[in-house]
C-alpha cells in the first residue's frame, strides 16, 4: 500500500471542501472496497478523507412519504431498519443479498454506490486495464470475462457495477443529493448517477470534483409486489451474475405497471422503459414477459465467456415476474 | 497480561490535534520514518499518527503508519495474535473481531479510523477480551463440545462473528433467507448458514460450527 496522510471531516461540506484543497484525495467511508484496492495499488490516493463522522448517520422521514437515507447509513443497518423492511423490502432484500455480515456492518449507503468494479482485469495490475490505467487496452474483451458486461459495453471496457443496493435504488426512482466544496447541493437521479463506460471507463459517476454524497432519498413506495432476485454461483456471499429488482403491480390476469432494474449486466444499474411500458397493461402470460425481455435485451451482446447471461436475464425476468403474480 | 506495545508519553499534542493529520499535522509528530524520503512515484513519505485504541477494556497508546490496518495493530503492535489473518482482503473472516459490539474485517478498516475519544470512542474486543481458558464464552465451550474446528486457524474469527451474529439476530435483523421480513424468525440452521458466510473454514468444519452456534443460540444440540 502506498503511503497516504489522514484526516477526519466533519461534515459533507466540509469533506468536499478538504477533498478539494488536496490532490490525489479520496473520501474513506467504510473502507471495505477502498482499502482492498489499495492494498493491490489499483488505488493509490496519497490522502485519505475518513466520513465516517459527518453526522449523516440516520434514516428520516421525508414529508413527501418517503425516506432520506443519510450517506454513512451502514448497508446492515439500511436493511433491517423497519421502515424499509415494510415499504422498500426490495431494497432490504438487495442489500441482505449482497457480501457478508461483517461486510455489511461497514458498508456505508454512500459507498456502496461508488464501489468499483470486480473485473479480475482491473484488480491485476500486471494486465492492462483501461479503468485503471486510461489508454492501456482491455485484457476483458478476449479474457476471462464469464462476469462481466452483455449491455452498454464499449470497447473500452465491458465491466460490470456490482452493487446490489443500487439495481433496488434504480427500481425505486432514489434521487442521490450531494454537496460540492462551496456548500451548494445538488439532487441527482440515479438513472443519471452512474455513467456508461463509453470512451472514459475510468469516470464512472456523474460527480463532480470534491462533490460528496449527502444522502440518498427514496421517493413513497410504488404500489405491488417487490422481488430481488440474484442469480450467482453460490448461495451466498458472491456477486450477481444476474439480478433483477422488481417492482411489479397486478390484478391477478394483467399487469398494471412494472419497475424492472437489473444487475450483473452492465456498467451501471439498467433499466429499460420500453420494456416496462410494453408490459403495462399486458396479460400475464409467458409471451408478455419474454417480449418484455427482448426490449431489455435489445443490443445484448456477449463476449464469449459472459454469453449465458442473455439467456440468464430473460428466463429470470420471466421467472420474477411469474412469482409476482402468482406468489 | 499481555506484552503492551503501548508509548508511554501520550502527553505532547492533544488527541484532537493529532486526528487532524493533515500533512502539516503529519510532520508534527516526528518520526524517523516520517522524515525518511518519498518514493520516487511521488507517493508521499509514511505518514506516523498518534492513536489512542481500546482494546478489551484498555486504553492502548500507539504510533502508528496511516496505513496500518486494525488488524496488523492489534496483531503487531499489541500483540493480541488471537485475530487472524487469513486472506487480509475481507473475504475469510479470520480477522473478525467486534467493534461496539458490531462484528466485522479487522484487514479492511484501519486503525485510526477507531482511534478514541470524539468523535469515534470506538470500543474492540477480540478473541481475547471473550473469555479466557478457565473463563470460556459459551460460544467457546460450544465450539469446544462440538469439536467446531480441525485445524483452528479460523476460529477466532468465527467466534467473534458469531457472538455479533446472534446479537443481530437477537436485535431482530432478518438476513436474505427470512421469509417474512415483518418477522424474526427464531435461528435455524439455515438462518446461521446464511448469517454466517462471512467466516470461510477452509477444514469444512461447517456442521459442527453451526451445532455449536444453534447450541449457544438456545436452539439445542442439532
Amino acid at each position: 500500500m502506498k503511503a497516504f496522510t489522514y484526516e477526519r471531516a466533519t461534515s459533507a461540506r466540509d469533506a468536499a471542501a478538504k477533498a478539494a484543497a488536496h490532490k490525489g484525495a479520496k473520501f474513506i467511508a467504510g473502507g471495505t472496497n477502498l482499502l482492498d484496492l489499495m492494498k493491490l495499488e489499483v488505488e493509490a490516493p496519497t490522502h485519505l478523507i475518513d466520513v465516517n463522522h459527518l453526522g449523516l448517520d440516520r434514516i428520516e422521514d421525508t414529508p413527501e412519504g418517503g425516506l432520506r437515507i443519510g450517506t454513512e447509513v451502514r448497508n446492515s443497518d439500511l436493511a433491517a431498519d423497519p421502515r424499509v423492511r415494510q415499504r422498500y423490502s426490495v431494497l432490504s432484500r438487495a442489500l441482505l443479498a449482497g457480501a457478508s455480515g461483517q461486510l455489511r456492518n461497514k458498508a456505508t449507503t454512500g459507498g456502496n454506490l461508488l464501489q468499483r468494479t470486480r473485473c479480475y482485469y482491473f484488480y491485476d495490475t500486471t494486465k492492462p486495464c483501461n479503468k485503471r490505467d486510461p489508454g492501456s487496452g482491455c485484457a476483458a474483451i478476449d479474457g476471462y470475462n464469464r462476469i462481466l458486461a452483455v449491455l452498454g459495453t464499449s470497447p473500452k471496457c465491458i465491466a460490470t457495477h456490482p452493487s446490489d443496493m443500487a439495481v433496488a435504488m434504480r427500481a425505486l426512482d432514489a434521487v442521490v443529493e450531494t454537496v460540492n466544496p462551496d456548500g451548494e447541493t445538488r439532487s441527482i437521479p440515479i438513472a443519471d448517477f452512474h455513467r456508461l463506460p463509453g470512451a472514459t471507463p475510468q469516470i464512472e459517476t456523474n460527480l463532480r470534483p470534491g462533490e460528496v454524497i449527502a444522502s440518498v432519498v427514496l421517493p413513497p413506495p410504488p404500489s405491488g409486489v417487490q422481488i430481488y432476485r440474484k442469480v450467482r454461483d453460490r448461495a451466498s456471499y458472491a456477486f450477481a451474475l444476474v439480478s433483477v429488482a422488481a417492482v411489479v403491480d397486478h390484478d391477478g390476469g394483467r399487469i398494471r405497471s412494472a419497475r424492472l432494474a437489473f444487475g450483473g449486466l452492465a456498467h451501471k444499474p439498467w433499466r429499460v422503459a420500453e420494456a416496462e411500458a410494453a408490459l403495462a397493461g399486458a396479460p400475464a402470460t409467458a409471451a408478455s414477459y419474454h417480449a418484455a425481455a427482448d426490449l431489455v435485451l435489445q443490443g445484448a451482446r456477449g463476449f464469449g465467456a459472459n454469453d449465458f447471461k442473455i439467456p440468464l436475464a430473460r428466463r429470470t425476468l420471466a421467472s420474477v415476474l411469474t412469482q409476482a403474480v402468482e406468489g | 497480561m499481555r506484552l503492551s506495545a503501548d508509548d508511554s508519553d501520550f502527553e505532547g499534542p492533544t488527541r484532537r490535534a493529532v486526528m487532524a493529520v493533515g500533512v502539516g499535522a503529519a510532520s508534527l509528530v516526528t518520526t524517523a520514518q516520517a522524515s525518511s524520503q518519498a518514493p520516487a512515484t511521488g507517493s508521499p513519505a509514511p505518514a506516523m499518527t498518534r492513536v489512542r485504541l481500546s482494546v478489551n477494556g484498555q486504553s492502548h497508546d500507539l504510533t502508528l503508519d496511516s496505513r496500518t490496518t486494525l488488524l496488523d495493530a492489534l496483531r503487531e503492535h499489541l500483540r493480541l495474535t488471537g485475530t487472524k489473518k487469513g486472506c487480509d482482503h475481507g473475504q475469510c473472516g479470520a480477522c473478525t473481531v467486534l467493534v461496539n459490539g458490531r462484528r466485522i474485517n479487522s484487514c479492511l478498516t484501519l486503525a485510526v479510523m477507531h482511534a478514541t475519544g470524539e468523535p469515534g470512542g470506538d470500543e474492540i474486543v477480540t478473541i481475547e477480551g471473550l473469555g479466557d481458558p478457565e473463563h470460556l464464552h459459551p460460544l467457546q465451550e460450544a465450539f469446544l463440545e462440538h469439536d467446531g474446528f480441525q485445524c483452528g486457524y479460523c476460529t477466532p474469527g468465527q467466534i467473534c462473528s458469531a457472538v455479533g451474529m446472534l446479537a443481530e439476530a437477537k436485535a431482530g435483523w432478518p438476513s436474505v433467507v427470512t421469509a417474512d421480513l415483518a418477522t424474526s424468525p427464531p435461528l435455524d440452521e439455515h438462518e446461521i448458514s446464511e448469517r454466517m458466510s462471512g467466516n470461510i473454514c477452509r477444514c469444512a468444519a461447517y456442521p459442527n460450527i453451526r451445532a455449536a452456534i444453534l447450541q449457544a443460540a438456545g436452539g439445542g444440540v442439532a
